[in-house]
């Protein structure tokens, strides 16, 4: 029974509404704290609602349930967005989120474990996910677990040569159990991915690796959806999903653009956000 | 110690089903008993020790115990932040292991001499220390972290140094063995440097002076009291290990004597200086040039137990 905690049949343009106000809700956040990663963390959002809304099995009253999917988010300054899921999905109350970064708060500025449901692993430093996501899988194997395991990687993440060695780990040891998505918003810190190091061609790395490889428009909720759509042992290769997104989506002036990798809204450019994403149906 | 560890961890093994064994493509001849003993808890992550060490991290978080296992710095410093970040952070069940502590692989060269890993893995937070003297400390300590929850980090030296202990051990972590008693100098050893501490021990002894011998096999947490007591009850304090004197044993034991309150006592570091070492020779040989040999130490100890009969402190020249 795997699809036991499936959450609801949340139709499409539902999910698109629902994604919508959790950009919001990760402004909101990033503009009280005056943090960064606002970019980072909209590409991502439609990806992990997806997965929150319809996929993972997870249960937010039961947050260390043996037989639960492990979601492990790598790119771990992206954390406003995953925050905000959890939040609305009932791991934790909405109002921790209006202390994101501030003094004493239980929210970090990047993914921290310290107690939070629905957190598996603390990340920030890029590069350790996958690893811990290819430990998780191994023991789901071993021990005839049924969990799946999912790590969101970012681009500019698989600089890291540890990536790329749990990349050679996971195929040798056919953790068809491990899902990694890859949210390639196409630009770095500093700049363009194919500026800064070029991952192309990306795809066919990962396929070389002898990984099962998937390339989808990580904005159309149908392909994230289908994407995710095979039994969890079902072809003895780990899973890729390369999903090709826009770094600030939803904002027009944010999308695309390196600025806002760093920058937060002030107030005016908060409103003016808030409005393209609360306005527009 | 490498032997020991081994028929340690089997047993442990046999007694508890969540240890695991992961190994970055080392320890031919070692693995191959616990491979077969238990094939679906041993595992061989490659070359790649941030890989290994992320994995183990994640194994542990679902609820295994997991042994890593390299030589040298590949466990530890290859690897710093993944112990640091995904192991220490998240308090996993995760024990390094490293064969070949100090210069116990000498002549493979610079690479291979592992003589900052105490100093940097006992900066971690929740990380346990521990680098037994002999095969004995070694079995025992093994045995010992297994049931210990959270991250450790066992500092082995190689194969086949001498049994120390002549007599059956009370291993607990965190508590220095007394292997001899003296009031003249307490010589504190970590690792594989106890056999040298007791050499010396026994010279001294010729030479009409009595050495407290203290094995600190475990550098943190530390054992303040012996420490403490060794300040109060002898002359001259000493520290041996075959690591640098920056961080490590002998700057342990100094926080503690310099922050005790107490007034000062005859104190050394005995280790290896802040450079590279780049003579090429066996174990004996790099100890020796670092002052580390029996005949090395002794001088020193003699040195500094003559310094203290002048200290205005010191019991010998109030006895004056």
């Amino acid at each position: 029974m795997r699809r036991l905690m499936n959450h609801s049949n949340t139709r499409k343009s539902d999910l698109f509404l629902h994604a919508q106000r959790t950009r919001a809700d990760v402004l909101r956040m990033i503009h009280l704290a005056k943090s960064s990663h606002a970019g980072s963390a909209l590409s991502m959002i439609d990806l992990l609602t997806v997965l929150y809304e319809k996929i993972l099995r997870v249960d937010p009253s039961r947050p260390d349930w043996a037989a639960r999917d492990r979601f492990v988010l790598s790119k771990g300054h992206a954390c406003a967005g995953l925050y905000a899921v959890l939040a609305s999905r009932g791991f934790f109350p909405r109002d921790w989120l209006n202390d994101f970064y501030r003094d004493g708060a239980r929210l970090a500025g990047h993914v921290t474990w310290n107690g939070i449901p629905g957190i598996e692993v603390s990340t920030g430093a890029l590069g350790h996910g996958l690893a811990i996501g290819c430990g998780m899988a191994l023991v789901g194997k071993r021990d005839l677990q049924d969990y799946r395991v999912f790590v969101l990687l970012s681009d500019g993440e698989c600089d890291e040569g540890s990536v790329w060695e749990a990349a050679l780990f996971a195929p040798h040891h056919r953790l068809d159990n491990l899902v990694v998505l890859i949210d390639y918003n196409k630009i770095q810190s500093l700049a363009a991915v194919s500026d800064v190091l070029a991952l192309e061609p990306f795809a066919a790395k990962w396929k070389a690796f002898g990984w099962r490889v998937q390339e989808i428009d990580g904005h159309n909720f149908d392909q994230i959806e289908a994407a995710f759509d095979f039994p969890p042992t079902a072809n003895e290769k780990p899973n890729c999903i390369i999903a090709h997104t826009i770094k600030g989506k939803g904002v027009d002036f944010m999308e695309n653009q390196v600025l806002w990798h760093y920058r937060f809204p002030d107030d005016q450019e908060l409103a003016a956000a808030l409005s393209q994403l609360e306005g527009r149906e | 110690m490498r032997t020991a560890f081994f028929r340690a961890l089997l047993q442990a093994a046999e007694r508890d089903e969540r240890i695991h064994l992961v190994v970055g493509d080392l320890g031919f001849g070692v693995v191959e008993t616990f491979r077969e003993r238990f094939p679906n808890r041993y595992l061989n992550a490659g070359v790649a020790e941030q890989n290994m060490t992320g994995i183990a991290a994640g194994m542990a978080l679902s609820g295994k115990i997991v042994f890593t296992y390299s030589i040298a710095n590949f466990p530890t410093l290859r690897c710093l932040e993944q112990v640091r970040n995904d192991v220490c952070y998240h308090r996993a069940n995760v024990k390094i292991v490293a064969v070949g502590g100090g210069f116990a692989y000498g002549a493979l060269g610079m690479t291979h001499h592992a003589v900052e890993d105490l100093a940097i893995l006992r900066a971690l937070p929740e990380m346990t220390v521990v680098a037994p003297g002999d095969p004995i400390e070694a079995s025992a300590a093994t045995q010992a972290i297994a049931c210990r929850p959270g991250p450790c980090y066992l500092r082995l030296g190689r194969a086949g140094e001498p049994v120390v202990h002549a007599d059956p051990i009370r291993f607990e972590i965190g508590k220095a063995i007394r292997l001899r008693e003296g009031h003249d100098v307490t010589i504190i050893s970590i690792g594989g440097m106890l056999a040298t501490a007791m050499e010396v021990a026994n010279a001294l002894m010729v030479r009409g002076l009595e050495a407290r011998v203290l094995s600190m096999h475990t550098l943190k947490p530390l054992d303040t009291e012996a420490i403490m007591a060794a300040r109060r009850e002898t002359r001259a304090v000493v520290t041996l290990e075959e690591h640098s004197v920056i961080g490590g044993l002998g700057s342990a034991v100094a926080e503690v004597l310099s922050e005790s309150g107490d007034r000062g006592i005859p104190f050394k570091r005995l280790g290896i200086g802040t450079s590279f070492t780049t003579e090429i020779g066996s174990q004996e040989f790099l100890r020796e040039k670092h002052g580390l040999s029996v005949k090395g130490v002794l001088r020193s100890v003699e040195c500094l137990v003559a310094a203290s009969e002048a200290h205005p402190t010191s019991k010998f020249a109030a006895e004056q």
